[in-house]
């Protein structure tokens, strides 16, 4: 029988999948958004679980406003990239430091 | 119900392994595409559950749109993804220690909450699931719904502002001199005298 447990586990292992990737692609500034968008599916995932698990809908609302600013965050974020390649050349995250930050 | 546990066990597993591929493909384009593979399984899941427009919405966004936009970028920028790669194996203690630590808590955390008895994979309410959050979208939630479209507003200006360019040298139509050209300033009279020329 599936329960929410199945649901929040299969979300977790995403979730670890997600932050595993930044850590493992740092360089690669694509494969990091890549595995944002995974953390952010596997939030979805969480939120639908519950909102249908406790018969309310609000859980679904709030997945849908976190599909809006995942869309809105990944076309900044490659705007930023496209912009910062034809700069600079290269997309290596360790060259990112001209504002000293 | 034999089907339902099925179906969720075929997309968890598919959903784990293709987020898998994504984050170790030496291939960009091959990571987008598992990328939109895993949202596929994670649609299907939302199926499962009831959330039949999230699903469809998730599908038409994600894979329509931030997918694609992904693999039109990872196909412009002409990136050597060999040089990348160079140092994965070096992150990958660090990364592998959080992952995991990360990994117990979470499953540490859920194996302590005791979880309400209860199936998750079964709907009544599952026909009517787009009109139901159409019903909650528009009349209690209306103000996060216009944020969430102030929100698109803004991203779609900061993203065309950001990768439009004007570049020098090169020539445009500009229409507001052409409509504004008379004959007082395109044309200009020359007396000519016999047997000289201009």
């Amino acid at each position: 029988m599936i329960g929410l447990t199945h649901y929040l586990t299969v979300a977790a292992i995403l979730f670890t999948i997600g932050i595993f990737g930044i850590f493992l692609n740092r360089k690669n500034v694509i494969v990091i958004m890549m595995s944002i968008e995974l953390i952010l599916l596997s939030v979805n995932i969480n939120l639908v679980a519950f909102s249908f698990y406790l018969h309310d809908l609000t859980g679904q609302v709030f997945a849908l406003l976190i599909l809006t600013v995942a869309a809105g965050e990944a076309a900044i974020g490659l705007a930023i990239l496209v912009t910062y390649f034809r700069n600079r050349g290269t997309i290596a995250v360790e060259d990112i430091n001209m504002m000293k930050g | 119900m034999i089907a339902t546990t099925f179906f969720f066990y075929l997309f968890s597993l598919f959903a784990i392994a293709s987020a898998v591929l994504v984050i170790t493909m030496k291939n960009p384009v091959h990571s987008v595409l598992f990328l939109i593979l895993c949202f596929f399984n994670a649609a299907g899941l939302f199926v499962l559950t009831g959330a039949e427009f999230l699903a469809m919405i998730l599908v038409v966004v994600y894979v329509g749109a931030v997918a694609v936009l992904f693999l039109f970028v990872v196909m412009m920028l002409d990136v050597d993804f060999t040089e990348l790669r160079s140092g994965m194996l070096n992150y990958l203690p660090v990364g592998g220690v959080i992952g995991m630590i990360l990994l117990a808590e979470l499953v540490l955390l859920f194996s302590t909450w005791a979880a309400p008895a209860g199936d998750v994979a079964a709907s009544v309410e599952a026909a009517q699931n787009t009109r139901a959050l159409g019903l909650v979208l528009y009349t209690k939630y209306v103000f996060f719904f216009q944020t969430a479209g102030l929100i698109l507003l803004v991203a779609m200006i900061g993203a065309i502002v950001l990768t439009l360019r004007h570049r020098t040298g090169i020539k445009r139509q500009d229409v507001n001199t052409q409509v504004a050209r008379g004959p007082a300033t395109a044309m200009e009279i020359k007396k000519v005298e016999s047997g000289q020329g201009i």
